[in-house]
């Protein structure tokens, strides 16, 4: 019975979760600064889908000779071109910067790439290129969606809670965007269309564990009007671990299968996120939480009524 | 919660079964399906490009420059129509987006009958006449025509419409199978055509506009004289297209022509154009419907022995001599060609000219292979994490955790299911979305077993725990999947193609992940308990 049926947290746990908020600020502030300044000193790694310019993954016949085959395409005047070994020995990813002369000039390009390699590939598996005008439409849709998707997540956590809650959550969930951002800009991990779509999942999957836990506190709000913030904070934190836990967990197992076994054309989608359910659970009990107390929740509830969910009929006494 | 009435109990049965029965055309093939009698369901889901193979396009309309064109055509019924009624200008031409005309003398009266108005009043009333949907702009001398932001309007729609009429007409030519052409804002084409690998040829065809005019030559330079710096009046310098033969053997650069500016004929009243043969050489054999053969067969008779030039977007593409008047509305192009050069030609000129240039934003190809390997990877991700999860339920909550799981099945059933019905297009981020929603849905029955959880340990009757435990992690639930829900309906907005496609996949997953976990799991419990009349939960 010690595996089954298997419990991740003991029942009843005590943690301090509140009284960790100063290390756990340095931490997240640490975790900021080093985003940021890497967002700004070295900059993201744009695929294509944002700094146009062309893809292509190409399988050849045998084990590929990735130098000969830069040697040749460098010889093309194409400006910088980048390859790399792509999921296996005989795969090879191709990219090429945007080339000038507008949409055409891509065009052409492609063109020539496919005569210079000629018989050195078997199968062109990929062939993909986007023009300055996209790419540009592209970041605008990706930005505009990303802080869509935040607003829309503070209005909501807004009307179901109260004010203090939703600058929990807003701060949480930036916290997370910018610590994804930081994790690519760090590692160099190429940032495309499907980064976005990760950072957009992770907000989801962050804002899903936050509220999570502010539904607990609203109701041991309820239940317990006298009680010091900072246990009531815990016992909401305690008492929501277990379930925490175990749903990072199962995602967790999901995602591994998808970065292991999923290919590699999502397989940094898979990374990033993974990343995200780690810094979603982190910044929804170390983050959202310590922020709502320190705007001061308490006195705003007992001063006026705190709004949505359902009543307490039953009996508070554990 | 733990009471169910009748109906609702019909309700859930129905909606599983009915998710069952969408889900289940995914099992069988095509042929299979379509032997089925009509009345079972046939939708199933679609392959996005990334997972079958295929290419996507992505076309701009260049309507700025059909609406040039047209502003040209007006300045050339505005100079006609000036010079019927003798009136003079000094000025004509199109300057940006309008029509400008400066009228000589224009406080001249007409000398006699005209009413004994201006210059510039008649000219002024003769261009309000001349076209509708423009606006006329009197200033001075000046007098500027432009057309209305309602023609506008209506004219580039119509130039996309046209033009994805073409784009259908090219793609078609080609053979491929299940095209789609979509229209995408106001001046864009989505063009998705599944299973093409190689889409330089369809690139290069798209590229071209495909405007055939027939013109005769200026007959002051003929063919062989040097041609002029600037073209004399009424006449234009035409390229000639480059000869791939001669180019070979370093001879000649490209050959200029002086052409008279009047059309002929143009490639619009052609009926037919077919790749063939002439003397061993392939040639494109045309014919013209009954005006086109009249216009050529006039012109043709009216000059033999002359040479004439056939423009393809403005280059010269043959310059034959007529040999002798053709009445019959058919004849050939010579000109040097490949056989795939021929088959081409031939191709455009059946599908006829776009309205205005188009440029390829975008592209995106993925072979059958890269296809066929990311399903399978995919498959195998999705089964792993499935197990995985599956298993994790099991040990964690016990006999709740195989309830979990059938709620898990079930929710990816309503998942295809729903996919299903939609036409949804799955893709590859669609099938990491999925292996998410696996994730993920548990999360609402976990919810509500670490409720019953504690509920029993507070010291609940296990009914009553089961109750208070569904009852409190309503909200909860409803809370915490609606806010992701609003960041997937938002990126199935912003998101393109294949991100779309995950999108999907994901706000489906939750509604249908919500709908097990509330309804079906909280069923299969409460059969349970009843059966068992057990003292203590086993969670």
């Amino acid at each position: 019975m010690a595996v089954f049926p298997l419990r991740l947290v003991p029942p009843n746990t005590k943690i301090d979760f509140i009284g960790r908020r100063k290390a756990a600020f340095v931490f997240s502030a640490l975790l900021m600064a080093v985003s940021l300044v890497f967002f700004a000193v070295k900059g993201l790694n744009y695929g294509i889908d944002f700094k146009g310019g062309i893809l292509m993954e190409v399988r050849t016949p045998g084990a590929a000779d990735i130098d000969a085959l830069r040697k040749r395409l460098s010889g093309l005047g194409l400006g910088e071109v980048a390859l790399q070994e792509f999921g296996q020995s005989t795969d090879v990813l191709i990219r090429i910067e945007r080339q000038p002369g507008g949409e055409k000039g891509q065009m052409i390009a492609v063109v020539k790439v496919k005569e210079a390699l000629g018989r050195d590939v078997a199968s062109y598996r990929r062939t993909e290129f986007v023009g300055p005008k996209v790419g540009g439409e592209l970041i605008q849709a990706g930005i505009l969606a990303v802080v869509l998707s935040l607003l829309a997540i503070m209005v909501y956590v807004w009307f179901r809670f109260e004010w203090q809650f939703s600058i929990g959550a807003i701060v949480a969930l930036t916290h997370d965007v910018v610590a994804t951002i930081g994790l690519f800009s760090v590692l160099g991990l190429e940032f495309n269309l499907a980064t976005v779509a990760a950072i957009l999942t992770i907000a989801g999957y962050s804002i899903n564990d936050t509220v999570v836990v502010f539904d607990r506190i609203r109701e041991n709000l309820r239940k317990f009007k006298t009680m010091q913030i900072e246990a009531l904070l815990n016992l909401s934190l305690n008492q929501t671990l277990s379930r925490t836990l175990l749903t990072s967990v199962t995602t967790l197992l999901a995602l591994l299968a998808i970065y292991i076994f999923g290919g590699a054309v999502i397989r940094d989608f898979g990374f990033a996120l993974i990343w995200g359910v780690l810094v979603g659970t982190y910044s929804s009990i170390f983050v959202a939480s310590p922020v709502v107390m320190m705007l001061k929740i308490r006195e705003s509830i007992t001063s006026g009524s705190i709004g949505g969910g359902e009543t307490g009929q039953e009996n508070p006494a554990e | 919660m733990i009471h169910f009435s009748r109906w609702k109990i019909i309700l859930i049965f129905a909606l599983c079964t009915l998710g069952l029965v969408l889900a289940a055309p995914n099992l069988f093939s095509k042929q299979q399906l379509a032997g089925f009698p009509g009345w079972v369901p046939k939708s199933t889901l679609n392959l996005g490009l990334d997972l079958r193979g295929g290419s996507h396009l992505l076309l701009e309309v260049d309507l700025k420059a059909a609406y040039k064109e047209r502003l040209t055509n007006l300045v050339q019924s505005i100079r006609a129509e000036l010079r019927r009624e003798r009136i003079g200008y000094s000025r004509i031409g199109a300057t940006g987006e309008q029509a400008l005309v400066v009228i000589r003398d224009p406080d001249k009266k007409a000398r006699r009958g005209r009413g004994g108005q201006t210059n510039i009043e008649r000219a002024t009333k003769l261009l309000r006449r001349l076209e509708p949907g423009t606006e006329v702009d009197v200033s001075g001398a000046r007098i500027t025509i432009k057309y209305t932001v309602d023609e506008r309007r209506v004219r580039d729609n119509q130039v996309l419409q046209q033009s994805i009429e073409i784009v259908r007409r090219r793609v078609d030519e080609l053979g491929t199978t299940e095209p789609s052409i979509q229209r995408q804002g106001a001046d864009r084409i989505l063009l998705q055509v599944p299973g093409l690998d190689d889409p330089e040829r369809l690139k290069k065809l798209l590229g071209k506009t495909a405007k055939m005019t027939f013109h005769l030559l200026d007959p002051r330079f003929p063919l062989g004289t040097p041609p002029p710096a600037v073209a004399p009046p009424g006449s234009f310098l035409a390229k000639h297209r480059p000869d791939k033969r001669q180019e070979r053997q370093g001879s000649p650069p490209r050959l200029t022509l002086v052409l008279k500016k009047r059309v002929v004929v143009s490639g619009e009243h052609l009926v037919d154009a077919r790749a063939a043969y002439d003397t061993g050489r392939p040639v494109v054999s045309f014919r013209f419907n009954t005006i086109g053969a009249r216009k050529f067969g006039r012109v043709t008779q009216e000059n033999v022995g002359k040479p004439f030039a056939i423009l393809l977007d403005k280059e010269v593409i043959s310059a034959p001599v007529i040999q002798g008047p053709i009445l019959g509305g058919s004849g050939i192009i010579t000109g040097g060609f490949t056989v795939q050069e021929t088959q081409d030609l031939s191709l455009l000129l059946r599908a006829g000219a776009l309205p205005a240039p188009m440029t390829i934003l975008e592209e995106r190809t993925v072979g059958p292979e890269l296809g066929a390997d990311s399903i399978a990877a995919g498959q195998i991700a999705c089964i792993i994490g499935f197990v995985l999860v599956l298993i994790f339920m099991v040990m964690a909550y016990g006999i709740f955790g195989v309830f979990a799981n059938i709620a898990l099945v079930l929710n990816m059933t309503l998942l295809l299911g729903g996919l299903s019905l939609l036409q949804a297009t799955l893709t590859l981020p669609g099938i990491a979305g999925i292996v998410l929603t696996i994730g993920m849905a548990v999360d609402a029955n976990v919810l509500i077993f670490e409720r019953i959880r504690e509920e029993v340990a507070s010291g609940r009757t296990p009914l009553s725990s089961v109750d208070a435990g569904y009852r409190r992690a309503l909200t909860t639930i409803i809370d915490a999947n609606l806010t992701t829900l609003i960041a997937a309906i938002i990126l199935f907005e912003f998101g393109s193609g294949p991100v779309k496609g995950f999108a999907v996949t994901l706000s489906i997953g939750l509604v249908t992940s919500m709908f097990t976990a509330i309804m079906v799991t909280r069923l299969i419990v409460v059969t349970y308990l009843r059966r068992r009349r057990l003292q203590a939960l086993p969670i």
